[in-house]
Parts: structure tokens; C-alpha cells; sequence
């Protein structure tokens, strides 16, 4: 099918449409209370869990204080996984069939995964915030001022907004919300296999290599730097890690320049 | 009639996926204001039509005209004109009824206004609005298919896509939906209807064409598909009548001489007769003149599996709840 490059005008009533599927996703939210509640209590139990029960067996360089070293990690590792929300959502949509009326619909095809990652963005804000706030009440700081601090939000939105497409183009590339879901329980350990936790100098030489240049590491590394939390590594070590915060953007963009395409295209195109 | 015509026009139309040839070489001509259903069993093809004139999924081969536009180098035309209710209700569970209508109408491009107008004004003619607040995962099954009839009706569609609109909902939830569909079809709208379900197509449609393996095997009215095959006389015999005798007698007024069926143990005789060849009385007399004596005497009219059978060599189709037959004929 051949698609011809929208007009202003189309560009106009596509971002309409992109905002009318993030407010449908929005509302969505608003009618399961219980998910509002596992969103906002999932960040203090993290805190709480890590922090407190790891936290005292866990011994850092450079800190004394497991939930400086922590929080940075928890924050990245909270965007990953919340931002793969997307994957389940819209493996549910095509699912039901909500897909397919859409399709039949004179609106902008690209407005589905436009609107649909910018509801998750939203939602990811929100929980960024939340996690912030309850690691700033169980001591975490930032301690370079708002100019860094600000970059290392930013650098954790980013990095979940790619995220995010990726989710979406693996949701519409699986054939059922089943096969999603089980997808979305390997997100866990591949986000763990880094440096949240624990730094990864101790881990055996393979598992190093994986978890050095896992861009969670990267990102994790970044945030650290930033907000001038313990856990940057010195000397030898790998590119990313190195530089962190080009590592991440780099990833990020790399993510998105890859997913955006694929998963408007998965729309766009006819289905089969 | 010509392509630009009709409502919905095929030619040709081939759809493959991978080895699966799901349609190969549909000719369709629906013209506008009527009912057309599209009847076949599982695995016919029907749902790939439908998703093909919706321009969900483009062709393989052939042309294809919905509206006068050609699905696949125009299809946003086409969406501007077309209404789609699919198989599985595609209605949002996770938001109210309300909503859902309400974010489709945005979709369509209506203004807030309008799109909150539309979804309380539809709820209302088709009452749910005592639903309208309440999630979707909290209707029946009827209630669901409702909803998601008309959320194809919010820009009143030129041409309504319906597949299988009744499958799987129980018989009063049915006749909803056949009297919304009969309400639409006399207020204009052109409707395409696949289904299973014999009688569905019987009671609704104007033209039926009976799809099977990809191909349309027969089409016309349900009254000329049924004409193809005829009509039986069926008889039952006193107790003292001569078996042969009869056989004989009826073979006279049989479609071509055919054999009667005949059944020694049950006293029967069944004959095939053309369709509408022959009336009740006209038997009677036959038999009356002809001495045959009868306990019982009636013209059996062939139900559409009988058809189906015929055409297909092969029993395809579901049998419909029988309380409908019993209720619903014309
Ligand atoms: N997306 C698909 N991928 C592969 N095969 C398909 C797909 N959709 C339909 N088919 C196959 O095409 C044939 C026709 O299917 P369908 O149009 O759904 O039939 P119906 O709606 O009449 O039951 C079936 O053999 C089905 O398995
Ligand atoms: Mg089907």
C-alpha cells in the first residue's frame, strides 16, 4: 500500500488522535484503583526490600551508605520495567480486536503507538517521582545541584521512553496477551544481570562482560555520576561504563530509531 | 450492475497466508440498501473478506470497490464510509461503555461535544445507558455485542460490516441484534452479514452467497438456493394401504420420476418434488384420485443445511438453536 507523506493538516488531526488514545489509556488506569495503589506502594516496598534486608549484607566501595548506592539503580531499574508495560497493552489491544476496528477508523494509524507510549510516559513520571520522593525519605540525596540533577531525570525518561518502544514493538509482534506476560517476566533478570544491585566487579569474568555492557549498567552509571552517588567505577573498565552518560543517550536513540519505525510500520502496513 | 454501483464490489479477490489460500477468486456484487450475507462455515474465508473490504488487510489479488473506492489506493476513503463490527466484540473491557463510544467518536474525528452527544445518544436508542457508566467487563455477552454493533454506528456508515454479529449469544440477545440489523437495513444502510447460522441469513438477507474453501459456491435469494434443490412430499400410510401401490401413485407427481424413499417400517414414502411445483391440496387430490390412503400428508421446504449440503458435498454448517426455527419463520 502505498502511503503518502502526511500534510500539515493530517499531521494536525494525527497528533488529535495520538492524544484521544493517550487519554483512553489514562482513563483506563483510572478505573483500577488497585493497580494506582501497586504503583505507588511497588517503589516503598523496593526501597524498603533492597535497602533495608539486602542493604546490610551488601557491602559497597566509596559508601557506606547502601541506599546512596541503591537508589540510582532502583530508579533505572523501575523505568525498565514500567516502561515495558506497553508490551502487554498492546498485545491486548490487537488481542480483543480493538486493533482491528482501529484500523478500519479514517485515523492516523502512527497516532496508536504515539498515544500509547506517551500514556506509559506519563505513568512513568508519575512513579519516578514517587520512588524519588520515598528514597529522599530513607536518606537518599543528590548532591551536585539541579543542573545534574535534573540531567540524570531526564537521562531515566529517556531511557524509558525507549524502553517503552520496544515494548510496543514487541506487542505487536506477539500473537497473544499470554505470550506477552511471559515475555515480560525475562525483562527481570536480563534488568538485574547489571550494576543495580551490586557492582560488578564481583561477578564471574562472563557474567561481567554481559552486565557491563547491559545498557541498564550504562544508564545506572550515568545516574550515579549524576547525582554524585557512591558506585562509579574507576580506571579499566568498559566503554559504556565509562562514558555513561553518551552510552545511554546513544542507546536510547539507537533503541528508538530502530522501534519507532518498526512498530508505526506494524500499523501502518495492513495487517495480516 | 457496475463497479461503481455498487456498494461492495469484488473481483477476483485472492488472499493467501503463507500455504493457507484463504480466498481464491471472490466475486462479490452487494448493491446498495441491502442486506447481503455471507454464509459459510468455519474456515470459509468469511472473516478475511470482511477484514479485506475494511481495509484492515489489503488483497493478494484482484479489485476490490467499497463505496466506490478502491480499498487499497483509497482506502481512507473507504474508512470514511464503513462501520465494522468484528467476530470477537472489539470494544475496549477496561473502559465503560460510554467511554468506549465516546474515544471512537473522537476517533472519528468528531468534537467533544459531539462525540459525548453521539455515545449518549446511541446508549439511549439501544438501551444500555443504565450500563453506560459501568466497565465493559461487567456485561454479558449481549450486552457486549451490542455495544460494539454500535460503536460501528457512530458516523452512521454508508456500508456496515457485520461478522458473525450473533455467534455465540443466546436466542434473545439474537433477536436484538436481528431487529437492530433489520432497522438499519430499512433506515438505508447497505449491510454485509456473515454468519453460520442458517436461518440468520435466511431471516435477514436479500442475497445470500454460500462461501466455502475461499469460493463462493452459490448465490441468489434464500427462496432460488432453496428453489435448487426443491421441495418433499412426505406421506404416511394407513395401516391397510399397499405400500408399492402408493410408491407408484406418487412417483407420478415426483421431480423427473425420482425414486421415492421409501421406509416399509414406518409406513413412510418421501418424493422429491421441484420447488413450488406442487401445492398441499393439489397432493391431496393426487392421492384422494389415485385411492392411496394416507394418515398423513405434508410439503417439507428444505432448510438452508440441506442447501449447503448439496452445494458443498459436506455438512459445514452449525445448526442453530432449534427454538428460533420454531418461532422465527416467515
Ligand atoms: N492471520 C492469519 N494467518 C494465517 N492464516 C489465517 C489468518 N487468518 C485466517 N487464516 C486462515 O484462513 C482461512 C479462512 O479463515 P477465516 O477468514 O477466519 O474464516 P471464517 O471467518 O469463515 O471462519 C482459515 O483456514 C484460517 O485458518
Ligand atoms: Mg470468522
Amino acid at each position: 500500500m502505498t502511503q503518502t507523506l502526511p500534510r500539515a493538516s493530517t499531521l494536525a488531526s494525527g497528533l488529535a488522535d495520538g492524544v484521544t488514545v493517550m487519554n483512553r489509556n489514562l482513563r483506563k488506569l483510572r478505573h483500577k484503583p488497585g493497580q494506582i495503589i501497586a504503583e505507588l506502594t511497588v517503589p516503598v516496598m523496593m526501597v524498603l526490600l533492597f535497602g533495608y534486608i539486602f542493604g546490610s549484607a551488601i557491602a559497597i566501595d566509596g559508601g557506606d551508605n547502601y541506599i546512596e548506592y541503591l537508589m540510582p539503580g532502583l530508579l533505572v531499574m523501575g523505568a525498565a520495567l514500567g516502561a515495558l508495560s506497553t508490551l502487554t497493552a498492546i498485545a491486548r489491544d490487537n488481542s480483543l480486536g480493538v486493533m482491528d476496528r482501529l484500523r478500519s477508523m479514517p485515523m492516523a494509524r502512527w497516532a496508536v503507538t504515539f498515544g500509547q507510549t506517551a500514556a506509559t510516559l506519563l505513568i512513568g513520571i508519575v512513579g519516578l517521582v514517587v520512588m524519588s520522593a520515598v528514597g529522599l525519605i530513607f536518606g537518599w540525596r543528590a548532591h551536585n545541584g539541579i543542573g545534574p540533577t535534573l540531567g540524570a531525570f531526564g537521562l531515566i525518561l529517556l531511557f524509558y521512553y525507549a524502553v517503552s518502544w520496544l515494548g510496543a514493538l514487541l506487542g505487536s509482534l506477539v500473537d497473544t496477551e499470554e505470550t506477552a506476560t511471559r515475555l515480560m517476566t525475562l525483562a527481570l533478570p536480563i534488568v538485574m544481570i547489571s550494576n543495580v544491585f551490586v557492582p560488578t566487579a564481583g561477578m564471574p569474568k562472563a557474567l561481567q562482560v554481559v552486565a557491563d555492557w547491559n545498557p541498564v549498567s550504562a544508564a545506572v552509571t550515568a545516574c550515579r555520576d549524576l547525582f554524585g552517588n557512591p558506585g562509579v567505577p574507576f580506571g579499566d573498565t568498559t566503554w559504556p561504563i565509562a562514558n555513561p552518560v553518551l552510552a545511554t543517550v546513544g542507546s536510547a536513540l539507537v533503541i528508538l530509531a530502530i522501534c519507532i519505525p518498526l512498530a508505526v510500520m506494524r500499523f501502518q502496513k495492513n495487517a495480516d | 450492475m457496475t463497479a461503481q454501483d455498487a456498494v461492495i464490489w469484488a473481483h477476483g479477490l485472492t488472499k493467501r497466508f503463507g500455504k493457507v489460500h484463504a480466498l481464491t477468486g471472490v466475486d462479490l456484487v452487494v448493491p446498495p440498501g441491502s442486506c447481503y450475507g455471507l454464509l459459510g462455515p468455519n474456515g470459509a474465508g468469511k472473516t478475511t473478506a470482511i477484514r479485506v473490504f475494511a481495509t484492515i488487510t489489503s488483497p493478494d489479488g484482484g479489485e476490490v470497490r467499497v463505496a466506490g473506492y478502491d480499498v487499497v489506493r483509497e482506502a481512507q476513503q473507504v474508512r470514511h464510509q464503513i462501520g465494522l463490527a468484528g467476530q470477537y466484540a472489539a470494544v475496549d473491557e477496561d473502559l465503560t461503555g460510554w467511554e468506549n463510544l465516546y474515544i471512537f467518536g473522537r476517533l472519528f474525528r468528531l468534537g467533544r461535544r459531539k462525540a459525548r452527544q453521539r455515545a449518549d445518544e446511541l446508549l439511549d436508542e439501544f438501551a444500555l445507558s443504565h450500563a453506560a457508566h459501568r466497565l465493559v467487563t461487567t456485561y454479558s455477552g449481549g450486552m457486549r455485542r451490542r455495544l460494539d454493533l454500535i460503536a460501528s454506528m457512530i458516523i452512521s456508515p454508508k456500508v456496515l460490516f457485520l461478522d458473525e454479529p450473533t455467534a455465540g449469544l443466546d436466542p434473545r440477545s439474537r433477536l436484538q441484534i436481528w431487529d437492530t440489523v433489520r432497522a438499519l437495513v430499512d433506515g438505508g444502510t447497505t449491510v454485509l452479514l456473515t454468519t453460520q447460522y442458517l436461518e440468520e441469513a435466511d431471516l435477514l438477507a436479500d442475497q445470500i452467497a454460500v462461501i466455502d474453501a475461499g469460493t463462493i459456491v452459490a448465490r441468489g435469494t434464500p427462496r432460488d438456493l432453496k428453489a435448487r434443490i426443491g421441495s418433499r412430499v412426505d406421506v404416511v400410510l394407513q395401516p391397510a394401504q399397499d405400500l408399492t401401490e402408493a410408491a407408484a401413485a406418487l412417483t407420478t407427481i415426483a421431480a423427473n420420476n425420482t425414486e421415492p424413499d421409501v421406509d416399509p417400517d414406518r409406513r413412510t414414502i418421501s418424493i422429491a418434488v421441484a420447488a413450488n411445483a406442487i401445492t398441499l391440496p393439489e397432493v391431496v387430490r393426487h392421492l384422494d384420485t389415485s385411492g392411496i390412503e394416507v394418515l398423513d400428508v405434508g410439503i417439507r421446504h428444505p432448510s438452508l443445511d440441506e442447501v449447503f449440503l448439496r452445494l458443498t458435498g459436506h455438512q459445514g454448517l452449525t445448526p442453530a438453536p432449534t427454538d428460533l426455527e420454531a418461532s422465527h419463520h416467515r
